[in-house]
């Protein structure tokens, strides 16, 4: 079981409120991710689940009972930290036991719980190293192996993959939505990446300035955003926010478009534009096109190679069933989907 | 690209280099080759070198006309029991400040340094006053504390900086692993200090070894260290400089020989791959 609730949970520090009151809830078995820009809270937000802070007021219930007043020990919960933060001094098997060993565990379990964990993470060969010795995608195995063998009711990552690079951060991506699908535990994971969010979660909390600004599924959060802010965070390359005469034709007070969902002529369409930068990837071209007014510049996705080059004067036209139309406190109106 | 260096660089700055550490090591060398002359050519000018008739009489003289064990267990004795009394209280204070440090912390941190900062004579007679009510004047328990307080700033400040690069997230981690403050205090905490700790006795060591104000000035007979059995020989008689010279390198080998033992330990650091 890991269902963990938020009641009425702020935070601040002396007068400066980072959350301010929220409610929160994590089902059993749920992979959740906090997503939002640096400052947000977010870290905060998963500081105060594990117990390492203290909550301004209001409950933290895990498994249905009240853990507010709980130290960390006593909630059940594993962390992995963003800096692994891993004890130097002891080799990856003492690293791995040491959960197990606070627990008063039996040595043949704790054996026998280190070896499955070293296995399903690779790590058999390096049990012995300290590690100070180990690369950093081994040292964030080794601090995961840490997390599993308590078979916690819940796992909290505090941004896990960003000391990684680029290409071990996938991979270690993949990894820990296997672990999920094969645990299922509860997974409470925080990043600033929207990608890590969109391709992991269940359900993504999108978090700014400590307010809670959307919940839902990534899908949901990418078609359906509730306001201008989730829309400009969730999605890659950003959606672009047109405000200005071209929203007044459809009476609102902005409007927004996917980069993906707009179509690209040299002939004929709504928008004319100038192209300013073209990224060819091969896979796919983005084009900074410049001109248009209320949204400079305006950002397009096109499938494959297009024959475009700096200068080109081309046609945008937004798909229909695509715009997103917000109000003057850039909040969603209109249902589309 | 790699800074060049030529090689005349090189030679010149590592010339350089070894005349600096020869001026410095220079008077330890002549107290050195002057402890095994006799009187006559310790003072003879021009000085003589290393072409003299080596003689260990100064050595003989000077453990026979004094108490050079006494000295020896005296210095010991105040100089690791002043370190062992201030590793004690300040392994807490440094401890408390490095990870549970208040708005005032700085200030209480700069506000010890100052302490450093006072001339010692200034203290000198209320000192010496309370010592004499107190019935402690030449007495070992005295320079232990006396010492202690005296380097009381310089161990919680090197304490403190050791501690502050221990990564509190290790500590966190500890907790979330369910150890209690018990257990992360000696299953993560202490090992991971033990280097910073080592050092700073080492360290302090040295600093009570050499203290030679307030042991001289406070001792006469029964706690004289070292220090005061130094300079001992530098007074009545006049100076009889082969015999001074054989007494300070009796004093200061046992130092000279832990400092070269412990050399690693002493500039060992703390960091070794437990962040990225």
């Amino acid at each position: 079981m890991g269902r963990i609730q938020l009641k009425q949970v702020k935070k601040s520090f002396g007068d400066v409120v980072v959350i301010p009151p929220l409610d929160l809830e994590i089902n059993d078995g749920e992979f959740v991710v906090f997503v939002g820009p640096s400052g947000c809270g977010k870290s905060t937000l998963l500081r105060l689940i594990a117990g390492l802070e203290d909550t301004t007021s209001g409950n933290i219930e895990i498994d249905g009972e009240d853990a507010t007043g709980l130290p960390p020990a006593k909630r059940g919960l594993a962390m992995v930290f963003q800096s692994y933060a891993l004890y130097p001094h002891m080799s990856v098997r003492k690293n791995i036991a040491f959960p197990m060993k606070m627990a008063g565990m039996e040595q043949a379990e704790q054996d026998r719980r280190i070896e499955s964990a070293a296995k399903a993470l690779n790590l058999t060969d390096y049990l012995d190293r300290r590690p100070g010795q180990l690369s950093g995608g081994q040292r964030q195995r080794v601090a995961i192996g840490r997390a599993i063998v308590r078979e916690p009711s819940a796992f909290l990552f505090d941004e896990p993959l960003s000391n990684l690079d680029a290409a071990l951060r996938v991979g270690m991506r993949m990894e820990i939505s296997e672990l999920h699908k094969k645990l299922e535990t509860t997974m409470v994971y925080v990043t600033h990446d929207q990608v890590e969010a969109m391709t992991m979660a269940d359900k993504i909390v999108v978090l700014h300035a400590g307010v809670i600004e959307q919940v839902g599924s990534p899908l949901e959060l990418y078609r359906r955003p509730r306001n201008t802010f989730v829309a400009g965070f969730i999605g890659s390359p950003k959606m672009n926010l047109i405000s200005g005469a071209l929203a007044a034709q459809m009476n609102v007070h902005t409007i927004g478009i996917r980069p993906e969902h707009t179509t690209i002529s040299k002939t004929e369409g709504a928008w004319q534009g100038k192209i300013g930068v073209a990224e060819h990837l091969g896979s796919d071209t983005f084009m900074h096109i410049h001109g248009i007014p209320g949204c400079d510049p305006l950002t397009v996705r096109a499938g494959g190679d297009v024959d475009v080059k700096h200068g080109d004067t081309v046609y945008v036209t937004p798909q229909a069933e695509h715009i997103h139309k917000f109000n003057e406190q850039g909040l969603r109106i209109n249902e589309t989907s | 690209m790699a800074r060049a260096i030529t090689k005349q660089k090189k030679i010149m700055w590592t010339a350089l280099a070894w005349g600096l550490g020869l001026l410095i090591f220079f008077p330890i060398l002549w107290t050195f080759l002057t402890s095994f002359k006799s009187e006559v050519t310790a003072i003879s000018d021009p000085p003589v070198w290393f072409f003299f008739d080596w003689t260990t009489e100064n050595y003989t003289a000077v453990l026979e006309r004094s108490n050079y064990p006494l000295a020896l267990t005296n210095s010991i004795i105040i100089a690791v029991g002043s370190t062992i009394l201030g590793i004690i209280f300040a392994v807490p204070a440094a401890w408390a400040m490095a990870f549970v440090p208040g708005p005032k912390t700085k200030d209480v941190l700069l506000w010890m340094l100052s302490t450093k900062m006072l001339p010692a004579v200034g203290v000198l007679y209320p000192l010496v006053l309370v010592a004499k009510w107190l019935g402690l004047m030449d007495s070992r328990i005295l320079l232990i504390v006396i010492l202690m307080l005296i380097n009381l700033p310089i161990i919680v400040w090197m304490l403190y900086t050791y501690f502050r690069e221990i990564p509190g997230e290790i500590l966190e981690a500890a907790r979330m692993d369910g150890a209690s403050l018990k257990s992360e205090i000696l299953y993560v905490l202490t090992p991971m200090a033990v280097p910073g700790i080592a050092s700073t006795i080492l360290l302090n060591i040295i600093l009570a070894w050499n203290e030679a104000f307030w042991t001289i000035l406070l001792t006469t007979v029964n706690a004289a260290p070292l220090t005061k059995f130094i300079s001992s020989f530098s007074a009545p008689e006049g100076l009889f400089y082969a015999k001074l010279s054989a007494a300070s390198i009796m004093a200061i080998a046992p130092i000279l020989i832990m400092g070269w033992f412990s050399q690693k330990q002493l500039v060992r650091g703390l960091t070794f791959g437990a962040v990225k």
